[in-house]
């Protein structure tokens, strides 16, 4: 049985075009999206069909949970205030291209999604089991703090996205931690394509795959421009690194970027 | 005891994700003047842990889900065991040091990013430096200390390190901006390129208490002030800290007697009682103390 995960859309619904094909030609048998469907790109209300369309099961991120319930922030939680002023711009624009109706089924979006499979409890949520806008760096998370999370919550797979880095710990006892990455934009490493993660599962076997996604780069940075978001989210679509909201990165995945 | 005390409200910890370890008790070659635990080259009330102390509470900290270390002082790099109990610790789990950035040697950074590389966490450093420039800084630090603190700077980008700044504020709120934006073409211009700045409120206990006024007895958190508030921004809410006498509820009250709650972490996990005027402080300004990778903000 395969399946796909996917975080962060961030209104990148080329991206979400192109992660469903790749994963239908790969014989995945559902879609989960792990939340912020909104932020950063152009057309917030393209994602939605596309979403419902393929039946993808989504848990609310805490952009979702912003926007849904009409706050003023996306809750990052930055300190620095030119990355407030580059998020507030793009929560603002989100906000105002996010039709009312489409605003209202994100403020329904469950925290968390459980499932059972082959005996494996799988928990599907945004930041952390505990905490929609906590973020789980590689760097930075203890193997000990995710093997309490799994046991606390009584899961064996957790499933997590929010950094926007991909990355999976194995735990004791066969549980894993997986992040699954961002649809939304590059891994800040000079390279353009985006990732998901496909999880496949065979008798007591849990196997997780990053997969590399190319889609419309070119087309998606015009739309950013025509609709006048900020030259810097551009710049990240184009060539592959981080340029703002830096501040929350570890040092040691920031200093593999470029800024 | 006044009536404010008694309107002290309690703080239970969430979860342990935090551990702090008084790693050079209170001994700095430093003695600042906004200190907020008194430290300077003679003042041994609290001593050095050894690396078998650190280790016990490593291992201690296994059960507990501790997610990240800090390592405090005084100077943590006075302790003569300090890189090989951040080696030790990186096997558990990412650290971070706060240092005034003037003992450091480029040996012991070469073998620490060594030590990063094989454990695959991080090793922050954050360098107390409290202003862009010596005019601002060392009559507070001491003299030359800006100077030195900048030398320490350089080893560690040399080093492969990206430190994170901190400056305890002694300006107005307002002039933060412009601070800022000072110390990062000062910063730049000593090859961090990638500055990462934090400012930080003065407390007013330990040798700051002496310096300016201290807190008067309305400066209390009540009851009353907890209500709707996220007590997540409480460092004692998801922290605790390690000192040669024990386990206490946080770094900032590490002098006070009521802080020390037990020998081992699982003694320390009780609530604590915010009856201090730091934790006002605390309670205006939220966590100070944790790094912007790691805040949680609700
Ligand atoms: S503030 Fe830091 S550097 Fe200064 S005396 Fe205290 S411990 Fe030492
Ligand atoms: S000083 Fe701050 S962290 Fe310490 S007990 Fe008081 S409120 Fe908590
Ligand atoms: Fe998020």
């Amino acid at each position: 049985m395969k399946f796909a995960f996917f975080g962060g859309i961030y209104n990148n619904y080329l991206a979400l075009e192109s992660a469903i094909k790749d994963s239908q030609k790969r014989g995945v048998e559902q879609l989960y999206c792990l939340g912020d469907i909104g932020a950063f790109g152009p057309h917030p209300d393209r994602v939605f069909p596309l979403l419902n369309q393929h039946q993808v099961q989504v848990v609310q991120g805490n952009y979702d949970n912003s926007i849904g319930n009409d706050l003023n922030d996306c809750q990052c939680g930055y300190t620095d205030p030119k990355d407030n002023h580059f998020a507030q711009i793009s929560y603002e624009y989100t906000y105002e291209k996010t039709s009312s109706q489409n605003r209202a089924w994100l403020k329904e979006l469950p925290t968390e999604i459980r499932f059972e499979l082959m005996g494996k409890r799988f928990l599907l949520c945004h930041g952390s089991p505990r905490k929609t806008n906590e973020f789980l760096w590689e760097s930075t998370t203890s193997t000990h703090f995710l093997k309490k999370q799994a046991d606390d919550f009584g899961a064996d797979i957790i499933l997590g996205t929010h950094t926007g880095l991909h990355w999976k710990r194995n735990l004791s006892e066969g549980q894993q931690y997986i992040n699954v990455g961002v649809l939304g934009r590059p891994e800040n490493d000079g390279t353009k394509n985006v990732w998901y993660t496909l999880v496949t599962i065979e008798q007591d076997r849990v196997d997780v795959e990053f997969i590399p996604l190319e889609y419309d780069h070119q087309r998606l940075a015009k739309e950013m421009q025509s609709e006048k978001l900020p030259e810097e989210f551009v710049e990240t679509i184009l060539t592959g690194w981080w340029t703002t909201c830096l501040e929350v990165l570890p040092g040691r995945e920031r200093r593999v970027g470029k800024f | 005891m006044s009536v404010a005390f008694q309107n002290s409200p309690h703080v239970a910890l969430q979860a342990l994700d935090e551990l702090w370890f008084q790693v050079s008790g209170t001994l700095c070659n430093l003695e600042c003047t906004h200190c907020f635990i008194s430290c300077s080259p003679n003042n041994d009330s609290f001593g050095f842990l050894s690396l078998e102390t650190v280790c016990r509470s490593l291992e201690e900290s296994v059960r507990l889900g501790v997610k990240e270390y800090y390592f405090t002082g005084g100077e943590p790099f006075l302790n003569k065991e300090m890189v090989p109990i951040l080696e030790e610790t990186l096997q558990y789990g990412p650290a971070t040091v706060l240092t005034n950035g003037t003992v450091l040697k480029d040996e012991w950074l070469k073998r620490l990013r060594d030590a990063e590389d094989r454990s695959g966490y991080t090793l922050e450093f954050r360098v107390s430096i409290d202003g862009p420039t010596p005019e601002i800084n060392d009559p507070i630090r001491g003299e030359r200390t800006f100077e030195r603190a900048m030398i320490g700077v350089e080893k560690l980008v040399k080093a492969g390190f990206l430190p994170i700044i901190t400056m305890t504020r002694t300006w107005s709120d307002e002039e933060d901006q412009r601070v800022l934006s000072e110390f990062q073409r000062v910063l730049a211009k000593h090859g961090n390129d990638r500055p990462r700045l934090k400012i930080l409120p003065r407390l007013k206990i330990g040798a700051e208490a002496e310096r300016s006024e201290g807190y008067n007895q309305t400066e209390r958190v009540t009851k009353e002030m907890m209500v709707d508030y996220d007590e997540s921004q409480l460092v004692c809410s998801h922290s605790r800290i390690v000192s040669d006498r024990g386990v206490h509820v946080c770094p900032i009250l590490l002098e006070a007697p009521d802080s020390l709650l037990g020998d081992s972490l699982a003694e320390s996990l009780l609530p604590f009682s915010l009856n201090h005027g730091a934790c006002f402080t605390c309670y205006l300004y939220g966590s100070i103390c944790t790094n912007p990778s790691s805040s949680k903000k609700e």
